[in-house]
């Protein structure tokens, strides 16, 4: 993370142009050719909201659906608490992660379990700052970037970090592509990387009968909401006192010694409650 | 790794390593076979095994045998494809030593008996490992255009493949070579930044000491 914060203001550039350049030398593609392709990303991730805030939106297993609805609603009615920003952030999380969850398709940003929350942060600024499409797209440079440094130094999979891994990233990811979309330095990005992993550390992979939903989806909308805190404390000016590389580390050792029960195995935390139990019975028609 | 492991791939839900890395998996085992396989036994590992049915990761690995790219809105009903194109479909769960958590092993056999196997792990974000191919150490992401070649171990045999790369102007950007025992059966796979041309393939596939070398795309 350091080295290539270090070269951004070596060349002084933003981060997602010079993850843009690097790629395409790397791909060996020309960087329109790249740009293209993560466009389409983009498109595919904004074409997630309207189905996914359906009103009668149901996953395959009956558990969940309509959540990105009513939240939906509460926003657009003006009745929510927080506002548009964080209310707009948290359907779209909700929106994405529902169409998951019914075998919709959607975009691996980095998981399928952490699908919603860097498109609601970047769809949410766009609306709310009515920036270009190219300035969103760019942005997502800028979260791969982070991203790929956590996937060669820790892990991006449940299975191996706890959902920190999964939600954990995809919110340090979105909380560098907000900062990004503010026009936060590279110092800044590196805090809110920083902070974002701190504040969902230790967090465990517990899914109530094995399924990507129950607690999954609004972790999404949690995640989303993490990226703001970390992106609105760092354009403040406040700084992470552990620097991201060292969280990053953390995040690793931290899920070295999670038990595997709290790794996506349905064993342990929330899918070992009696109402978890329960809800994996009506699915499968077994007691776990 | 590029930015498109990270952000992508488009894909079906619910889970990006049990439904489109168990889909990639599939795939590259469909392509290791080269044919139209009748039987697929599948023997899931770990996380796998815990909790296939929720994630419909047998359908994913299914859905990739059957040729499914990871996007394919008809990975949900693959085990009713299965049925309709006569595919036999066998799961075990259990537990291998010293693998992923998120491991399947893949037996496919297609109609005149010619079978292949292979062990691969879901690694997370949809990316993949094959850690084995007919029961032999291999090491493949599916991210590159590959080739495998079983061939006997003997001294020459693998400049004479890569001396023929060279020729294509092929570049490799893996290697990794592995034998049951000295002068036996041994396995190279090679991946690279660009494709190769069937032309070249055959070459291989005529060298001394060669058995078989397969093409395997980026999948």
């Amino acid at each position: 993370m350091e080295s290539l914060l270090e070269a951004a203001k070596e060349n002084n550039c933003r981060l997602s142009a010079l993850v843009l350049e690097q790629q395409a030398e790397q791909m060996e593609l020309p960087k329109q050719e790249i740009y293209k392709k993560m466009r389409e990303n983009y498109r595919v991730m904004a074409s997630c909201i309207q189905p996914g805030s359906a009103p009668d939106l149901k996953s395959t297993s009956g558990l969940t659906g309509g959540d990105a609805y009513r939240m939906r609603t509460a926003v657009e009615q003006g009745k929510n608490l927080t506002g548009p920003l964080l209310g707009g952030a948290l359907y779209r999380a909700l929106a994405v992660s529902e169409l998951n969850a019914s075998m919709g398709r959607i975009v691996a940003a980095p998981t399928a379990g952490s699908c919603g929350i860097v498109p609601a942060a970047v769809l949410t600024m766009q609306e709310q700052y009515q920036l270009t499409e190219e300035e969103c797209v760019m942005s997502l440079f800028t979260a791969s970037a982070v991203g790929m440094v956590i996937a060669n130094n820790a892990s991006l999979a449940g299975a191996q970090g706890g959902c920190q891994a999964e939600c954990g990233s995809a919110s340090a990811m979105a909380a560098a592509a907000i900062v990004e979309l503010a026009g936060g330095t590279p110092d800044m990005i590196q805090s809110a990387v920083a902070t974002a992993l701190k504040n969902i550390l230790g967090l465990v992979c517990d899914p109530v009968a094995g399924l990507v939903e129950i607690p999954c989806i609004k972790r999404n909308a949690s995640g989303v909401a993490g990226a703001f805190v970390a992106a609105e404390l760092a354009l403040a000016g406040i700084r992470s006192a552990i620097p991201a590389d060292e969280v990053i580390w953390t995040m690793k050792k931290v899920g070295d010694v999670m038990p595997t029960a709290l790794k996506e195995t349905a064993e342990g935390g929330l899918a070992a409650t009696p109402t978890g139990r329960k809800l994996h019975q009506q699915v499968f028609g077994e007691m776990k | 790794m590029n930015v498109f492991d990270i952000l992508g791939p488009v894909m079906i839900g619910p889970s990006s390593s049990h439904t489109a890395g168990a889909a990639r998996i599939g795939l590259v085992t469909r392509a290791l076979l080269g044919k139209t396989p009748v039987k697929a036994h599948i023997f899931l590992h770990g996380s796998f095994a815990k909790t296939y049915k929720g994630h419909g990761t047998d359908k994913a690995l299914v859905a990739g045998i059957l040729g499914m790219q990871t996007d394919d809105e008809r990975i949900r009903f693959s085990l009713d494809v299965a049925k309709k194109e006569g595919l036999e479909i066998q799961i075990e769960t259990g537990e291998l030593e010293d693998t992923h958590p998120n491991t399947a092993e893949i037996t496919l056999t297609a109609a005149d008996g010619e079978k292949v196997s292979l062990r691969g792990s879901s690694i997370g974000g949809g990316n993949i490992l094959i850690t084995r191919v007919n029961g032999m150490e291999v090491a493949l992401t599916g991210q590159n255009p590959a080739l495998i070649v079983l061939h006997k171990d003997a001294p020459g045999t693998i400049a004479a493949v890569t001396e023929l790369m060279a020729e294509y102007g092929v570049n490799i950007c893996n290697f990794h070579l592995a034998r049951e025992t000295k002068g036996g059966l041994a396995v190279m796979t090679i991946e690279s930044d660009s494709h190769f041309v069937p032309e070249l393939n055959e070459k291989i596939n005529r060298l001394e000491n060669i058995y078989s070398s397969t093409m395997l795309e980026r999948v």
